[in-house]
C-alpha cells in the first residue's frame, strides 16, 4: 500500500470515528442550538451577579437595567472590605473560622471515611453490607429531618457554640462516604494482595497502596466537604460573634439595606467563587470518581 | 415438630458461631471502620431513631417529652389545614421538578457527551455551577421584582401585556410556578455529573454492535443501548433527586417570604421549620419529619422498580 494510501485510509477511519453513522446532520445542528440557549439561560443568572457586583451605585439603579457594568469597579469590593473593618469582630477572624472548619472539618472526612470507606470495599465480614446499605438509605435524609434531632444531640454532647458542633458530623457526611467505596471498589484486589505478601499490615496497604491510588475519589470528597462546610452559616449551633462564619457575617452586610446593594452583590460573588473556582480546577478528577457512583439493586 | 425446632435452633446457633469466627478474624476491619460508625451513628442514624420517638410525644424542650401517642400524626392528618397546604405544594413542587429535573440533567449529560473534550468541560461547569451557588438565586428576586423596576414586569408592561406591575412574590398563583423555575435552574447537581461520567463509560463496542444489529437513529441507540448500561448512575441519579426535590424549603422561603401570603409556598420542611425552630414544638415537628421520610422512602422504592423495567 502506498503512503497516500494508508493515509486516506487513517482519515477515512478517523471520519467515521468522529461521526456516527446514525446522527443526521440536522439532528446535530438542533442539538447544539438547543445547548447553546439553554447554556446562555443558566449562565445568565451567574453572569449577571459578577456584572452587578463591578456596577457603580448609580449603574445599579439605573433603569432599565444593563446586563454590563458601562464603568466597571472593584469599589464594592473595597467598600466590603472597609465595613467588615470596621465591624466588633475583625475581618480576619470570620476568615479564620470558616478556614479552619472547613480544612479541619475535610480533613477529618478525608481519614475517617475513607477508612471505613476501603474495609467496606475491600474486605467482607458479618455486618458490612447491612452497614452500607443504611449508609445509602442516609444519602436520603435530607438535613432539615435530621436538624432538630440533631441539635438535641449536640447539645447533650456539650459542643454547642463550639467549632466542634459543626466539624465532627461532617466527619461523617454519607455522600463522600458513600463515592469513596464505590471508587475503591474498582481497585484491583491482586495490588491488596501483592502488598500483603510483602509483609505489609492493614494500616500500611491502606496509606501506601490504597490511599495513593484512589487520589480523584479524594479530590471529590473534598470538593462535596468543602462545599457543604464553607457554604455553612453555622448560625444554628454557634451563637457567639467571634466563632461566627464568614458567610454569616457576609449576609449581615447583605441585609444592610438598599445603601449596601453593590456591597451585597461583591459578598454574593465571593461567597460563589470558591466551590466554582475549586469545581472547575478539579472536574476531571471528580468525573472520574463519579463513573462509579452508580448504585446496584 | 419439637425435633425441627431443635434442629433449627442448632442451625441458627452454627450460624452466630460461624458468623462470630468470621467476625473475630476481620477485627481489622471493625477497627478501621468504628471512627466512621461512631460519629455516623450519632448524627445520622440516632437523629432518625430519636425523631421517630419525638414524634409520639409533646415536646417543648424546656420540659422533658410526655408520651402522647399517635395524637401528633392525626392533629397534623386531619386538623391542620396549613400542612396539608404544605403537603400539596411539596408534592406539585416534586413532581414537577423532580421528573422534570432529573430528565434534564440526563438529557443535557447525553447531549453534551459527544461534544469536543474541551467544549464539555466548559458546558459542564455552566450547568454545574448553579446547584453550588449557594444562595445566589435570590438574584431571581431582582428579575421578579414586585415593581415596575423588575425585569419580568418592565417586560411585560413594555409589551402592553400587564398595565399594572405583578407582585409575583406576593400572588399566590405566581409564586410556586417562579420558585419551581428557580429550583429547576438548580436542578442539575450530583446526579448530573453522574450522568455525564456514566455516559463517558459506556463500552464503545457495544455501540459498534448496536449499529450492525440495525441500530437506525439516535433515540434508538439510547433507549436500546445507553440507557440499559447507564442503570446504577440512573439509580444514584434518582436518589439525589428525591432528595432535593422533596426537600424544598430554602428557595420558597428566600423568595416568597417566610410566612408566606395565605401560606401558598409552605412546603412540609417550611412547615417543620416553623414548628420546630419558631413554636418549638419539637415532638410535632419531628412527626412532620417522620412524614417527610417516609413519602421519601416510599418514592424511592417506586422508582426503583420503574428504573428496572428501563431498556426491556
Amino acid at each position: 500500500m502506498s503512503k497516500k494510501n494508508v493515509q486516506t485510509e487513517t482519515v477515512k477511519h478517523h471520519l467515521i470515528k468522529r461521526r456516527k453513522p446514525n446522527r443526521s446532520i440536522g439532528g446535530d445542528m438542533l442539538v447544539y442550538i438547543f445547548l447553546g440557549v439553554m447554556a446562555i439561560a443558566m449562565v445568565f443568572p451567574l453572569v449577571y451577579a459578577v456584572e452587578n457586583s463591578l456596577k457603580p451605585l448609580d449603574e445599579l439603579f439605573r433603569f432599565p437595567p444593563k446586563i454590563f457594568a458601562r464603568n466597571p469597579t472593584l469599589d464594592n469590593f473595597a467598600d466590603l472590605f472597609v465595613n467588615m473593618g470596621k465591624s466588633t469582630v475583625t475581618f480576619s477572624r470570620y476568615v479564620f473560622n470558616t478556614a479552619f472548619i472547613t480544612a479541619v472539618g475535610t480533613a477529618g472526612h478525608l481519614l475517617i471515611a475513607s477508612m471505613g470507606a476501603f474495609v467496606l470495599a475491600k474486605y467482607e465480614f458479618p455486618g458490612g453490607q447491612t452497614f452500607f446499605k443504611i449508609v445509602t438509605t442516609a444519602l436520603m435524609f435530607s438535613g432539615y429531618v435530621t436538624q432538630i434531632p440533631n441539635y438535641l444531640i449536640i447539645n447533650k454532647l456539650g459542643w454547642i457554640d463550639t467549632y466542634w458542633a459543626i466539624i465532627i458530623p461532617a466527619f461523617a457526611m454519607p455522600i463522600g462516604f458513600f463515592l469513596m467505596k464505590q471508587f475503591m471498589e474498582g481497585l484491583p484486589s491482586s495490588l491488596i494482595e501483592a502488598a500483603k505478601i510483602d509483609g505489609a499490615n492493614e494500616w500500611k496497604v491502606f496509606t501506601s497502596i490504597v490511599m495513593p491510588n484512589v487520589k480523584p475519589a479524594w479530590l471529590t470528597m473534598i470538593i462535596y466537604s468543602v462545599q457543604a462546610l464553607w457554604n455553612n452559616p453555622s448560625s444554628m449551633y454557634i451563637y457567639s460573634e467571634e466563632k461566627k462564619a464568614l458567610v454569616y457575617a457576609l449576609t449581615q452586610i447583605q441585609s444592610g439595606g438598599i445603601a449596601r446593594t453593590g456591597q451585597a452583590a461583591a459578598v454574593q460573588v465571593i461567597a460563589i467563587s470558591v466551590p466554582i473556582i475549586i469545581f472547575i480546577f478539579s472536574e476531571s478528577q471528580i468525573l472520574e470518581t463519579m463513573a462509579s457512583s452508580g448504585l446496584k439493586d | 415438630m419439637s425435633r425441627y425446632i431443635e434442629k433449627y435452633f442448632t442451625l441458627r446457633k452454627h450460624n452466630a458461631k460461624v458468623a462470630w469466627k468470621k467476625a473475630k478474624i476481620s477485627k481489622m476491619c471493625y477497627l478501621f471502620l468504628l471512627p466512621y460508625a461512631i460519629i455516623f451513628t450519632t448524627f445520622y442514624i440516632l437523629p432518625v431513631i430519636n425523631s421517630i420517638y419525638y414524634s409520639f410525644t409533646y415536646y417543648n424542650i424546656l420540659e422533658s417529652p410526655r408520651f402522647i401517642g399517635a395524637h401528633n400524626y392525626v392533629s397534623l392528618l386531619l386538623e391542620d389545614d396549613v400542612f396539608l397546604i404544605g403537603i400539596k405544594n411539596t408534592f406539585m413542587i416534586a413532581i414537577i421538578t423532580g421528573p422534570l429535573g432529573y430528565i434534564m440533567a440526563f438529557l443535557f449529560a447525553w447531549l453534551i457527551n459527544e461534544l469536543p473534550r474541551w467544549i464539555r468541560a466548559i458546558t459542564i461547569v455552566i450547568f454545574y455551577a448553579p446547584s453550588i451557588s449557594g444562595t445566589l438565586y435570590t438574584i431571581f428576586s431582582v428579575f421578579f421584582r414586585g415593581d415596575q423596576y423588575g425585569w419580568a414586569n418592565a417586560f411585560l408592561i413594555e409589551l402592553g401585556l400587564v398595565d399594572a406591575p405583578i407582585q409575583f412574590f406576593q400572588h399566590p398563583t405566581y409564586m410556586l410556578p417562579i420558585c419551581m423555575v428557580v429550583i429547576l435552574w438548580m436542578s442539575l447537581g450530583t446526579g448530573f455529573l453522574s450522568f455525564v461520567a456514566g455516559l463517558q463509560g459506556v463500552d464503545a463496542s457495544q455501540y459498534e454492535a448496536g449499529y450492525m444489529d440495525g441500530v437506525k437513529n439516535r433515540w434508538q441507540e439510547l433507549w436500546y443501548i445507553t440507557l440499559p448500561s447507564m442503570k446504577p448512575m440512573l439509580m444514584f441519579g434518582a436518589v439525589m433527586t428525591i432528595t432535593s426535590s422533596f426537600g424544598v424549603c430554602d428557595v420558597t422561603m428566600a423568595l416568597c417570604g417566610f410566612p408566606s401570603t395565605d401560606y401558598a409556598a409552605r412546603t412540609i420542611v417550611t412547615h417543620l421549620y416553623d414548628f420546630g425552630f419558631v413554636r418549638y414544638e419539637m415532638g410535632y415537628a419531628c412527626a412532620i419529619a417522620a412524614m417527610l421520610f417516609l413519602i421519601m422512602i416510599l418514592c424511592n422504592k417506586a422508582i426503583q422498580s420503574l428504573l428496572r423495567r428501563v431498556g426491556t
